[in-house]
């Protein structure tokens, strides 16, 4: 299970206010895309379920318990860009993950140990499309291909809850598409808890089975950065028709 | 700007500045022989030849050796040494420093410090404190580059993409991992670049610190000769210090390739 739980969340940098009384519970198996304008903690909001950063007031619970704050292997996480190593082959990118795991010291895997988390990383490789790619290095592929192993990279320590940072932002029109192809099935299949930041409206409702919009409810002309972004809009998108708004705190949406 | 010379042409575009640096020196050799016959300054190709000859293959008459090659061992001995120190010391300090910021914090400072001290100045220091043997010549070279490669590797880890550290630890990495299986691979082709870089100021150590106080070695040689103002060993001595230093740097460039082929994809040859 992975239901994710703000309880009254503060985030503020100096006298910036960044996040203020922010308030929600996502429930396990959510697809939750997250949208709103530049600067409205779209990305402070991601990174307080990482671990990066920590809520000056109040709470982010991870099935009701408090997480550390630094980022750990149950939360998986794909960026728009630099998120695969440059230095690993398709198959190594995937591998270092199952190494990071079994080996503290060395971290490299050898003989039967190896052979079983290669098998481990091939299926996942298989499962994203790149069978054929799985000796080339990320320089060699393109941008929708270096995505596709990101999230097979993230994807192989099965993480409870994958957080996806303006994944596909970078990629044309029908790469993007493609990635959308990708990635609903692998969330329903894995049963896991995404959380995604974008920019593309039409995604966050294609393909999320709830949509949060970030934004800043009270403005001061005079001090800008006192007010602080909350939650805008809470919709459900699981329901037939017209998308029915959500209460802030109903934690409802299920597994599409 | 698009007009780009093909292969053959490249390298004979190379030859001809080396040709006509030949040429100006035998052209202006001839022309003082001509002059005077007991010219030193510019001596003929055929006497470095010869004095060439006579260092790399005839025992010397005092004390036995084949002085180009004693020198060139000695010399080489005590720049590997210096250069290796560096480079670990560079590598390890390096990447802590820039990976730990509780290190950076640390040491960044005195790092950046240390390394604008000029290495000549406390080269006396050095003499008086490790004495006039191999010691003191080799901490020369290290108190010399070890500095920058700590500065320059602290720099490049933290250039990496902060991105990549993330992420690896949402795939369960230590600090320790992280260090050897995401920085170290990568920030090894940069160290090999820095070192490339460092191979010159390494020389000038090397050949400064053996010619005030050495009994071998090619800088020792070349201030020992000056006095008889034997042109005819010095220039094929820098001649071939100059080789060795390129030969070196081109090695380490062609295994920085063989070795780290991700890092060099997208450049063109």
């Amino acid at each position: 299970m992975s239901a994710l739980s703000f309880r009254n969340v503060w985030v503020e940098y100096g006298s910036q206010i960044v996040l203020e009384r922010v308030n929600i519970e996502i429930a396990s198996g959510t697809f939750l895309s997250v949208v709103g304008p530049s600067g409205a903690g779209k990305s402070t909001f991601l990174r307080l379920i990482l671990g990066q950063e920590r809520p000056s007031q109040g709470a982010v619970l991870l099935d009701g318990e408090p997480f550390p704050a630094e980022p750990g292997p149950d939360r998986g996480i794909v960026f728009q860009r630099y998120s695969v190593f440059p230095h690993l082959t398709v198959l190594g990118n995937v591998l270092v993950g199952y190494e990071f795991e079994q080996r503290p010291v060395t971290a490299r895997l050898l003989g039967a140990a190896r052979r079983q988390a290669i098998e481990k990383s091939e299926a996942m490789i298989e499962g994203v499309g790149l069978a054929e790619h799985r000796d080339k290095y990320p320089s060699a592929l393109s941008g929708g291909m270096q995505q596709r192993l990101a999230i097979a990279q993230a994807l192989a320590r099965r993480p409870r809850v994958l957080l996806l940072d303006e994944p596909f932002g970078a990629l044309d029109p029908g790469t993007r598409t493609q990635m959308h192809a990708l990635i609903k099935p692998l969330w329903r299949d894995l049963k896991m808890t995404i959380v995604m930041v974008t920019h593309d409206i039409k995604e966050a409702f294609g393909l999320a089975t709830r949509l949060i919009a970030l934004d800043r409810p009270r403005r001061d002309p005079q001090a800008q950065e006192r007010y602080g972004a909350n939650i805008t809009y809470d919709l459900d998108l699981t329901r037939e028709g017209a998308v029915p708004v959500l209460g802030f705190l109903k934690p409802s949406a299920g597994i599409g | 700007m698009n007009i780009a010379p093909a292969r053959g042409s490249r390298i004979l575009l190379a030859a001809i500045p080396f040709f006509l640096i030949v040429m100006v020196y035998i052209i202006g050799s001839a022309e003082r022989r001509a002059a005077n016959p007991d010219d030193k300054l510019l001596p003929p190709v055929s006497e470095m030849a010869s004095t060439t000859k006579r260092l790399a293959t005839e025992p010397d008459r005092r004390s036995g050796d084949y002085v180009l090659w004693t020198d060139t061992a000695a010399s080489l001995q005590r720049l590997a040494l210096g250069l290796a120190i560096s480079t670990l010391t560079g590598l390890a300090f390096g990447l802590t420093v820039g990976l730990l910021p509780v290190a950076g914090a640390s040491f960044g400072t005195i790092v950046a410090v240390v390394s604008m001290i000029p290495p000549m100045a406390i080269l006396p220091i050095l003499f008086i404190v490790f004495g006039l043997g191999e010691l003191s010549k080799v901490m020369l070279i290290i108190i010399g580059v070890a500095p920058c490669l700590i500065r320059d590797m602290s720099i490049e880890v933290q250039n990496l993409p902060r991105e990549q550290l993330i992420k690896a630890q949402t795939l369960g990495a230590s600090t320790w991992q992280v260090a050897i299986r995401v920085v170290l691979p990568q920030i090894m082709p940069k160290l090999i670049k820095s070192v490339r870089l460092m191979l010159g100021p390494a020389f000038l150590f090397l050949i400064s610190a053996e010619a005030i106080a050495a009994d071998v070695g090619l800088g020792y040689r070349i201030f020992l000769v000056r006095r008889y103002l034997s042109m005819d060993v010095i220039l094929p001595y820098v001649a071939w210090i100059t080789l060795l230093a390129f030969v070196l740097d081109l090695l380490l460039g062609l295994f920085a390739r063989k070795a780290f082929p991700w890092a060099y994809v997208e450049e063109p040859r």
